[in-house]
C-alpha cells in the first residue's frame, strides 16, 4: 500500500510536470508561433533578397550572364564617385520635400474639413480616395501631357494670363515640381483619410471644453487637433518618407525616354538604379545603389525615431 | 531606353554585322520537327503592331492542326525589352517565340547560347545580307528578320509651296539629292522664307539618320567605344546642332510636343522610315499636305526593324523554330505589311506585285511600295552596334537635347557627353 502510494506519488508529479511544461510552453512560445508566418515570409521575400542584393553588389554581375569576379567594394566606390549618383540623391530629396511637405499640409486640412458635419460624408470621403485608385502610370501619362513644353495645357493657360511658357522638361526645379504634383495628386487623399481616422479618435470632450472656453475653430484646430494627431502624423510622415525616397513611376514616365532627363534634371535614385541594372545590364552597380538607398532610408528612419522619442517624452512631461 | 520605340532601332538592326559575317557559314541546322504528335500551344510574344492578324495565325493552325498559336502583345518595345531581360535572367517565363527590336538585339548577341539556332535551308538568303547579319551571333542565327525601316524624306507640300520650293515628289527628290550639307542648305532657304515652320523636327532624329551611315560610328568592331575620339561623331554633333539653331523645331522625338507639332505644322520635313508613315498618319490625321520623296541625304539609311527569336528555355523549341521560319517567309511578311505597314526585310518580297504596287492614300497616293523598295536597295552601310551601343547613343542624344532645349551651349554639352560616355566604364 505504502509502496503503491509511494509509486503513485513518484509518478504523478512527473505527469503533472510534463503537462505543466506543455502549458508553460504554450504560454511562452505560442504567441511567437502565431506571428512567425509573417517573419518566415519576410525572411523569404524581404530579408533574403536584401542580403542577396548585398552579395551581388560585391561582384561584377551581369543581369543575364550572372555572377562574375568578386570585386569587393569596387561597385560602391564607382557609384559614389559618380556625379550622377549625387545628383540623383539630391533630386530624390528635392522631389521628396516638394511632394511630402505640401502633401501632408493639404491632407491635414482636407481631413479637418471632412471631419466636420458634412452632408453625404461617405461620398466626400470616398471622393478624396479616387486619385489613389487611378493607376500611377495613367496619372503620369495625363500629367506629362499637361506639362508639355510647347503644346501642354498648363503652358497654354499660363500664356492666357501673360506668363511666359515654363520649360517643364529642361528646367530642373520646374520638372521636379511637375513630378511632385503627380505624387501629391495620388497620395494627398490617401493621407487625408488616415489623418481623418486619427482625428475621429480624438475625444470630443476636448472640443466641447474648448468651445465653452471660447476657442474658435482655428484655435481648436491648432491647439487640439494637431497635437492630438501627433502619433498619426508620425505614421504618415514615416510612410511618406519611405515611399517618397523610392519614387519611380512618375519620373520614369515623365518623358518619352524614361532616363530622368537629358541632364538628369529629374533623375531619382531608383531611376538611376534602373538605368544601371536594366539599360547597362550592370547588376553589381545597380545592387550597390540599392544598398546605398537602403542605408539612406535607414538613416532617415533613425532620425524619425529620434524625433518620435522626443515627442513621446514631451508627452510624458505634460501634466 | 532612349529611343524605346523604333527610333534608333535602325541603328541596332544591323548590330552584329561583323560577327555575323564570320558566322554565316558555320550554322548547323537540324531538320525542324514542324508537326507535333500531340496538340500543343505556342506563345508568340510581340510588341506594338507586327501585323500578325488572327487570321494569319489561324492559317498556321490549319496547316498544322496540332499547333495552336497564341499571340501576346506588349504595348511598347520598352516593355518587351524589360520582360525579355528579366525572364532571360530568371531562366523561364518567356514565350516560345519572342520578337526582338533591332534596337536591343546587340545586347542579346552576348547571350546567343540562350537562343535556338534558327538557320535552315529554307531561310538561307531570304533576307538582305545586312539584316541576316544583325540577327547572327557567334555562329548562330538567333533572330529571323521581320521588317526593316529603309528611310526616305517625308515632307509637307503645302509648307514647301509657301516657301516657294518645288512640291512634286520627283522635284523634291532632285532638290535633296546630295549630302547632309545640301539638306541643311535647302533648309536655310526654307527658313529664309519665314513660313513660321521649321525645316526638320529635331536634332536628335536628324543626327540618328546621319549616324546610321557610318560603319563604325560609336564603336570599333571589337566593341571598344570610340565615340569620344572619333572625329566623325564630334563633327556630326556640331554640324547638326549648328543647323538646328535655325532649322529645327526643337521638339524632341516621341514627346507629346513632337506629335502635336506634327499636327500643327511645326516642321516641314522629317526623316521617314517605312513604319513612320503609320505614325505620321496617326498623329496628324487632319493634315492633307504630307508626301514622300524617294531620296535620303548622303545615300541610303535604315532605321528600325525587328527579329523573331526562339529562346532555348522554351518547351517546344523545334515547333517554335518551324513556326518562326514560316512567319518570316515573304508571303507572311507581305500579309503583315498589308495589315500594319511593316516593310518586309525579305528580298523575294520586293518583286511581289502586292508590294511593288502598294500606294498610300494619306500621302497623296505615293507609291510607297516602290519607293521603299528603292530606299532599301540604297542602304549600303551596315553600322556596327555592340553591347554599349544603346548607352552611348543615349548619352549623345541627351547632349543634343540639352542644346536644343537651351540649357547648354554646344561646347558645354559636348564636354558632358564625353564625361558621360567615360562614366559608362
Amino acid at each position: 500500500m505504502t509502496t503503491t502510494t509511494l509509486r503513485r506519488v513518484d509518478r504523478s508529479p512527473r505527469r503533472i510536470a510534463f503537462s505543466q511544461t506543455l502549458g508553460r510552453w504554450d504560454i511562452k512560445f505560442s504567441p511567437y508561433l502565431y506571428i512567425s508566418p509573417f517573419f518566415l515570409l519576410f525572411a523569404v521575400v524581404g530579408l533574403f533578397p536584401l542580403l542577396y542584393t548585398g552579395w551581388v553588389s560585391l561582384h561584377a554581375w551581369d543581369l543575364i550572364g550572372g555572377q562574375g569576379d568578386f570585386v569587393g567594394l569596387d561597385n560602391f566606390a564607382f557609384v559614389l564617385s559618380q556625379a550622377t549618383f549625387w545628383k540623383a540623391l539630391g533630386n530624390t530629396f528635392s522631389i521628396f520635400l516638394l511632394s511630402a511637405v505640401p502633401q501632408i499640409a493639404v491632407a491635414i486640412v482636407i481631413a479637418a474639413v471632412l471631419d466636420q458635419n458634412l452632408r453625404g460624408k461617405t461620398f466626400w470621403r470616398m471622393g478624396v480616395l479616387i486619385p489613389y485608385i487611378i493607376m500611377p502610370v495613367a496619372v503620369a501619362l495625363i500629367f506629362s501631357n499637361l506639362y508639355g513644353d510647347r503644346y501642354g495645357l498648363v503652358n497654354t493657360l499660363l500664356g492666357h494670363i501673360g506668363v511666359p511658357a515654363i520649360q517643364w522638361h529642361s528646367n530642373p526645379l520646374a520638372s521636379q515640381l511637375a513630378i511632385a504634383t503627380m505624387v501629391n495628386f495620388r497620395w494627398t487623399g490617401y493621407n487625408a483619410l488616415i489623418l481623418l481616422a486619427g482625428m475621429q479618435a480624438i475625444s470630443r470632450d476636448y472640443y466641447e471644453a474648448a468651445e465653452i472656453d471660447g476657442a474658435g475653430p482655428v484655435r481648436r484646430f491648432f491647439s487640439i487637433t494637431v497635437p492630438q494627431l501627433r502619433p498619426t502624423l508620425i505614421f504618415v510622415i514615416i510612410t511618406a518618407t519611405i515611399g517618397g525616397l523610392q519614387i519611380f513611376d512618375e519620373p520614369k514616365l515623365f518623358d518619352q525616354t524614361g532616363t530622368g532627363g537629358a541632364n538628369g534634371q529629374w533623375l531619382t535614385l531608383t531611376l538611376y538604379l534602373y538605368n544601371l541594372g536594366w539599360t547597362q545590364l550592370n547588376f553589381g552597380r545597380a545592387s550597390a545603389v540599392a544598398w546605398l538607398l537602403f542605408l539612406v532610408i535607414v538613416i532617415i528612419g533613425l532620425v524619425n525615431l529620434a524625433i518620435t522619442r522626443l515627442i513621446a517624452s514631451n508627452e510624458g512631461v505634460r501634466p | 531606353m532612349k529611343f524605346s520605340r523604333r527610333t534608333t532601332a535602325a541603328a541596332a538592326i544591323a548590330g552584329a554585322a561583323a560577327f555575323a559575317i564570320i558566322a554565316t557559314g558555320c550554322s548547323a541546322s537540324t531538320a525542324p520537327a514542324a508537326d507535333s504528335s500531340k496538340p500543343i500551344t505556342l506563345t508568340l510574344a510581340t510588341f506594338n503592331n507586327f501585323g500578325y492578324s488572327d487570321a494569319l495565325l489561324a492559317s498556321y493552325h490549319k496547316l498544322h492542326p496540332n499547333i495552336t498559336v497564341v499571340q501576346n502583345k506588349a504595348a511598347t518595345s520598352d516593355a518587351a525589352q524589360t520582360n525579355m531581360f528579366t525572364k532571360l535572367a530568371a531562366g523561364s517565363g518567356l514565350g516560345d517565340i519572342e520578337a526582338v527590336d533591332g534596337d536591343w538585339m546587340p545586347k542579346l548577341r552576348q547571350y546567343s547560347s540562350k537562343f535556338v539556332d534558327l538557320a535552315s535551308a529554307d531561310n538561307k538568303g531570304r533576307y538582305s545580307a545586312w539584316k541576316t547579319a544583325g540577327g547572327t551571333a557567334a555562329g548562330k542565327v538567333i533572330g529571323l528578320g521581320t521588317d526593316i525601316g529603309p528611310e526616305a524624306i517625308c515632307y509637307r507640300s503645302d509648307l514647301l509651296a509657301k516657301a516657294g520650293l518645288p512640291t512634286a515628289p520627283a522635284d523634291v527628290a532632285k532638290l535633296l539629292t546630295g549630302d547632309w550639307d545640301n539638306y541643311f542648305a535647302v533648309g536655310d532657304k526654307f527658313t529664309a522664307a519665314k513660313t513660321g515652320a521649321a525645316w526638320f523636327d529635331s536634332a536628335g532624329a536628324t543626327f540618328q539618320g546621319l549616324a546610321n551611315q557610318y560603319k563604325n560610328f560609336y564603336e570599333k568592331n571589337d566593341g571598344t567605344v570610340i565615340a569620344t575620339s572619333n572625329p566623325d561623331v564630334k563633327k556630326a554633333f556640331y554640324s547638326v546642332l549648328t543647323a538646328s539653331k535655325t532649322s529645327s523645331s526643337h521638339l524632341a522625338e516621341w514627346t507629346n510636343d513632337w506629335a502635336s507639332g506634327m499636327a500643327n505644322g511645326a516642321y516641314a520635313t522629317m526623316l521617314c522610315p517605312a513604319w513612320m508613315l503609320g505614325v505620321i498618319a496617326g498623329d496628324s490625321p487632319k493634315v492633307t499636305g504630307w508626301n514622300i520623296a524617294s531620296v535620303f541625304p548622303n545615300g541610303g539609311g535604315n532605321w528600325g526593324g525587328s527579329y523573331l527569336t526562339v529562346p532555348a528555355q522554351g518547351k517546344h523549341t523545334a515547333e517554335a523554330k518551324a513556326f518562326a521560319d514560316w512567319l518570316t517567309a515573304p508571303a507572311q511578311q507581305i500579309s503583315a505589311f498589308k495589315t500594319a505597314g511593316t516593310f518586309p526585310s525579305q528580298v523575294a518580297a520586293y518583286t511581289d506585285p502586292t508590294l511593288t504596287g502598294a500606294t498610300n492614300e494619306f500621302f497623296n497616293n505615293a507609291a510607297i511600295g516602290q519607293i521603299f523598295i528603292d530606299r532599301a536597295k540604297a542602304v549600303k552601310v551596315t553600322p556596327f552596334k555592340g553591347v554599349k551601343y544603346s548607352a552611348v547613343m543615349t548619352a549623345v542624344q541627351n547632349g543634343l537635347t540639352r542644346v536644343e532645349s537651351g540649357s547648354q551651349s554646344i561646347d558645354d554639352s559636348w564636354t558632358q557627353v564625353v564625361s558621360d560616355i567615360k562614366a559608362l566604364g
